[in-house]
């Protein structure tokens, strides 16, 4: 059976599995904005927190995926089976490249401009809305850009504790060792992937302050 | 008549040893401290003592009139301008956002920040409808430190502090710079502390000279005093010029 003949039959459920995928990654992306970015400024304040703060981050880097959602599932509220599980690990995914960017789009700016600023009387505040956020911007972005395109393959794992999304023909066609089944789910995954890299590539190129 | 910056005292210690020590000076308005000294004698230490980049450990410091230790840092930093020798204009701002800065801060309404913007551009030399919209990264460093004296006038404030504004320029920008500089002063009427340790750009934008010497102030006078002067560090300083 071919790939184009598979998805003309099962488009519901191809669209489906995208959507979950989407929504995987796009879910664990954002949250790990939220989270990341706040704390990698603060790390530029309390630049002793940095290597205590990097170094958790990078542990769960070092822990295999497949492995991270098993540990996950018999922690009570945030483990279990399904996607809630498989949020909670893809955003310990995206939390270091989120946190290190940040930290070092930051601490990257000019301290000419820094100075300049203190100097005039902005507060810490505006110096960090008006200097230090536009102009680690591009830093940042790629961070964003990193964490997205990691999670969009770590979250084919996902389907592994049953959060859905295109692993589940991975893993389906593994266990039933059919090929086009794979590419059915590596295929669109691997296009998101790249359409992500593509997306947010032109948006960082866009803010490259520094490079001018 | 109470001075524009007035100095008693100022010391600065970190870690048991004193950076600058016992500086005592005033500057009053139309008036021009240069302070010179050799690299690590204090200067620019100094000048951050007064706007409060660095807290003084000891001393006192009164811009007019107002110990500047009670005044919010912010608020202190407003009603002084500075310019620094990397200039540190925000890249990601235009000219006129750059000069607008401070005015911008304290909510200047936004028709009289682009007057001001364009009046301060004219008085440094710079064609204002050329200039307004360029960002950093077009200009020349001459035109980047003219846009740095621009800004620092913005908001009028009677006290300006520089420090090695003309430094990093090239030689002949360097004096175009200086000239018009000297111009300026007479027409501004600011109280000013200029650091640098180029003796002759001293001498010539001075009305009074400060020579730091290992945190100190080892002389203050007029630049004629200065000349004449039998104090070593002084004469070491008017033979390299």
């Amino acid at each position: 059976m071919s790939l184009l003949s598979f998805y003309a039959r099962n488009s519901q459920e191809v669209l489906g599995l995208v959507g979950q995928h989407v929504y995987l990654v796009a879910i664990s992306t954002g949250a790990a904005i939220v989270i990341g970015v706040p704390l990698g400024v603060l790390l530029t304040r309390r630049p002793g927190w940095r290597g205590p703060v990097l170094g958790v981050a990078n542990v769960f880097q070092t822990v295999p995926s497949l492995a991270l959602f098993g540990f996950l599932i018999p922690l009570p509220f945030i483990g279990g089976i399904g996607a809630r599980t498989a949020i909670v690990a893809l955003v310990l995914y995206a939390l270091l490249p989120i946190v290190r960017n940040t930290y070092e789009g930051i601490a990257g700016v000019d301290p000419a401009v820094r100075e300049a600023g203190r100097g005039m009387g902005m507060t810490d505040w505006q110096l960090l809305a008006q200097v230090e956020l536009p102009l680690g911007f591009g830093v940042i972005l790629a961070g964003v850009r990193v964490a997205t395109v990691v999670s969009v393959g770590t979250a084919t794992i996902a389907a592994a504790i049953g959060a859905g999304g295109l692993g589940v023909y991975i893993f389906r066609g593994v266990a039933v060792v059919d090929d086009t089944l794979i590419l059915a789910g590596a295929l669109p995954a691997a296009l998101m992937a790249l359409a992500a890299d593509g997306l947010l590539g032109v948006a960082e190129r866009r803010f490259a302050w520094r490079a001018k | 008549m109470i001075p524009a910056l007035e100095v008693r005292g100022l010391g600065y210690e970190l870690r048991g040893r004193f950076l600058v020590r016992d500086v005592s000076f005033t500057v009053g308005a139309g008036e021009t401290l240069v302070l010179l000294g050799r690299s690590g004698s204090g200067k620019t230490t100094t000048l951050k003592l007064i706007n409060r980049l660095l807290e003084p450990t000891s001393g006192d410091v009164r811009v007019a009139g107002e110990r500047v230790a009670d005044l919010p840092v912010t608020r202190l930093r407003r009603r002084i301008g500075y310019v620094i020798q990397e200039v540190g204009l925000f890249p990601h701002f235009t000219v006129e956002r750059n000069v607008g800065l401070v005015p911008r801060l304290d909510a200047w309404p936004p028709a009289r920040i682009a007057a001001r913007v364009r009046e301060l551009l004219a008085l440094v030399g710079l064609d204002p409808d050329t200039f307004v919209r360029r960002y950093p990264h077009e200009l020349s460093g001459g035109q980047r430190q003219r846009v740095g004296v621009a800004r620092a006038l913005a908001a009028d404030p009677p006290l300006l502090l520089l420090d090695e504004p003309f430094g990093a320029l090239d030689p002949i920008t360097r004096v175009e710079l200086q000239r018009e500089f000297a111009a300026l002063e007479g027409r501004i009427g600011k109280a000013m502390v200029f650091v640098t340790h180029d003796v002759r750009e001293g001498l010539l934008l001075g009305t009074h000279i400060g020579l730091m010497l290992q945190g100190r102030l080892a002389f203050l006078g007029s630049p004629d005093e200065f000349r004449r002067s039998d104090n070593p560090e002084c004469r070491a300083f008017m033979a390299a010029a």
